[in-house]
């Protein structure tokens, strides 16, 4: 069970990474289908870095360079020249495969060293909720960290209320004197570089190594968590932590003698997505409660 | 400082342009891409987007006896070309009805094996009069696979674009598990793959000499009527018009569940139907990779296509040479397949960014003050 656990939220840092990107994203008003592709770029650029320089801090920042640089791409084109911002996104994510792929073929093969864990004497390894709980590399850490700064900034901060005003209202936003393209490009390139982490935890501690199309769909998973939390980054964590404990399904569960083909539990992610959408989507209250009434909408400053 | 400025009606010149530039724009930044990485960018271009025009011309020119061998390619081309003009003409309807199928991949995979399991269970020696109900049964496993989302967005709102997404890993896992399973042939060697389908389910090569098979047809026969529904029915008004202005649709009596049914057991069933037939004319059993991610690229077809069933014909030959370009480059210049990949979404970005200018001029203007 301690296993469980520990593997559990080790899978839960690459979505929540994501997610919570996409989420200040989407509460800007704009919906990026690329997360996938900002994903794997950031997955690439870090393995790259990391495997040149030696050191993880440089990758870590590096992915999130790369998902940010990405998100520009999308932004320029989704937001400056008003395009339909879901073609844009799948468009994104098209580019990023290719792109990731052939950054990465000159490293498939190549394992590195997984980003070291925090050790603190006895604290660490002496007791199940120690190991549990203080035995996790840094970017467990920072995903909780942004969670909480994302919670903080979006409802204690004016700029958050900005953020939010826009993305329920952009023509009210722009006549409050909110500047709804800047705020915009912020948010989009701000979830650009929270994809690019997530891809680089994949590559740098999650399976330390560069694999084509490694991010196996976790960049959809990330914008279905994004659904299932009705916008709302509290209940993104819970949710990132309840799918990654499915995800763990397909590893444990031949483990634990579950009489089930090995494809069936790899299906597991994807039909909970299917379900948990369901059950939010179903109670038109919830969702429309939170969700940004923007979202997806392009907007031109009429003057 | 450069604005938009609308324009009192949508270009219609631009609408037809866009495509054209968003190619040329495409082969600029890829001669670009080419010359960074070290290859001579107009060789490697040539290889990519003109090989099959010049093997094509060949073949016009040449004459009798000498110009078969040079049909090969350009017949490939069509071949690559069928599945993508199938699912996206189905997609350029769905996307009109702004109903989000992205699940194309996961429908084009059911359609594979419902119709594979018609094949596989049909008795030796079966007639080739099975080959309609073959094809029909794909039709049927992509609807069944598309009905998934539409239900879950009809009744319960559920966002169709992540459910039909995700019932592709789901597909892909279930095809997975049928060739190393059930559909196992049992001398294969142990490879995960199923028995060689009946020379009655294989789709008829219409060119001796090549690959180009009886789906060429189907494929344009499904694009003109679609072109016709969309242009010339009551039907195809209504997907318009739910599409463009769902308010008004609902005055004039259109019911929006009724199109999102529609149109996702349209572009499933079509994309079930060209799964089927990829599988028949050119793997012809089945087995864990079958080119699902025509899918995917089917998607930039019906864009390229203006969303237009007819213009997914052009869109398909155009996505499907950058296929069969990037099988030549691997072997000619040793480029990674992933190239093919960038040069597909690179197409798609510039052509979003080309179609603003169907519906806005591009002003200088300077910052106004006060």
């Amino acid at each position: 069970m301690e296993n469980f656990i520990i593997s559990m939220i080790i899978a839960a840092t690459p979505l929540l990474l994501a997610a919570i990107g996409e989420l200040v994203t989407e509460r800007s008003g704009v919906l990026n289908l690329g997360i996938e592709g900002m994903m794997l770029m950031g997955a690439v650029i870090a393995f790259a870095v990391a495997n040149s320089t030696g050191s993880s801090a440089l990758a870590i920042v590096a992915g999130a360079g790369a998902g940010a640089a990405m998100a520009l791409i999308f932004s320029v084109i989704a937001l400056s020249l008003l395009a339909n911002q879901p073609a844009t996104g799948l468009a994104l994510t098209i580019f990023g495969v290719g792109a990731s792929g052939l950054i990465g073929q000159g490293f498939v093969g190549i394992a590195l060293d997984p980003l070291s864990k925090l050790s603190i004497p006895v604290l660490s390894d002496s007791t199940a909720l120690g190991r549990i709980l203080l035995s996790h590399d840094v970017m467990v850490y920072l995903a909780l960290a942004l969670a909480a700064g994302v919670t903080w900034f979006l409802y204690r901060t004016r700029a958050g209320l900005a953020l939010r005003a826009v993305g329920d209202n952009h023509d009210s936003g722009h006549a409050l004197g909110y500047n709804v393209i800047a705020i915009r490009y912020m948010a989009t390139l701000f979830g650009g570089a929270c994809a690019g982490l997530g891809g680089a935890y994949l590559s740098l501690a999650y399976t330390p190594m560069w694999a084509e199309n490694m991010t196996a769909g976790r960049g959809w998973i990330a914008l279905a968590l994004v659904v299932f939390a009705t916008w709302r980054p509290g209940r993104l964590v819970a949710g990132a932590y309840l799918f990654a404990a499915v995800t763990q399904l397909q590893f444990y569960g031949q483990d634990w003698g579950l009489p089930v083909p090995s494809q069936f539990l790899a299906m597991a992610p994807y039909v909970a997505t299917i379900v948990a959408l369901v059950i939010i989507s179903r109670d038109v209250n919830l969702t429309k409660a939170n969700a940004p009434a923007c979202i997806g909408k392009p907007f031109r400053a009429e003057r | 400082m450069i604005v938009l400025e609308p324009r009192p009606q949508p270009s219609r010149a631009l609408a037809l342009l866009s495509p054209v530039i968003a190619i040329g724009l495409t082969l600029l930044a890829g001669g670009i891409l080419m010359a960074l990485m070290g290859k001579p960018p107009l060789e490697a271009l040539r290889i990519y987007f003109f090989q099959p025009f010049e093997e094509l011309w060949m073949w016009i020119t040449l004459p009798e006896g000498e110009r078969e061998m040079w049909l090969y390619t350009p017949a490939e081309v069509i071949v690559k070309a069928i599945p993508l003009a199938l699912i996206g003409a189905g997609l350029a309807v769905c996307f009109r009805a702004n109903v989000w199928n992205i699940g194309a991949a996961g429908q084009y995979t059911m359609g594979a094996i419902i119709g594979g399991w018609f094949a596989l269970s049909a008795p030796e020696g079966a007639s080739g009069l099975l080959l309609a109900p073959y094809l029909i049964a794909g039709v049927l496993g992509g609807m069944a696979w598309a009905a998934i989302p539409a239900f879950l967005r009809v009744r319960f709102n559920a966002n169709e674009i992540l459910v039909s997404l995700m019932l592709t890993y789901v597909a892909g896992y279930l095809l997975d598990w049928l060739v190393r399973g059930a559909f196992k042939d049992p001398l294969g060697f142990g490879f995960p793959q199923s028995e060689d389908f009946q020379d009655a389910f294989i789709m008829p090569v219409l060119v001796e000499g090549t690959r180009l098979h009886l789906g060429v047809v189907v494929a344009i026969l499904v694009a003109v009527a679609l072109w016709v529904m969309m242009g010339r029915t009551m039907k195809g008004f209504e997907v318009r018009v739910i599409g463009a202005a769902p308010r008004a649709g609902a005055f004039a009596g259109f019911s929006r569940d009724r199109t999102i049914w529609f149109v996702l057991l349209l572009s499933g069933g079509l994309a079930g139907l060209a799964g089927a037939i990829e599988v028949s004319a050119t793997v012809q059993q089945l087995q864990p990779q079958i080119s699902a991610e025509y899918g995917f690229v089917a998607i930039i077809v019906a864009f390229l296509g203006r969303l237009n069933p007819l213009g997914a014909l052009f869109g398909a030959v155009i996505l499907a040479i950058s296929y069969i370009g990037g099988e030549n480059a691997q072997i000619l210049l040793q480029l990674p397949k992933a190239v093919t990949g960038i040069f597909q979404g690179m197409l798609l970005f510039f052509l979003l960014g080309c179609d603003t200018l169907i519906r806005y001029r591009i002003r200088l203007m300077r910052p106004a003050r006060g």
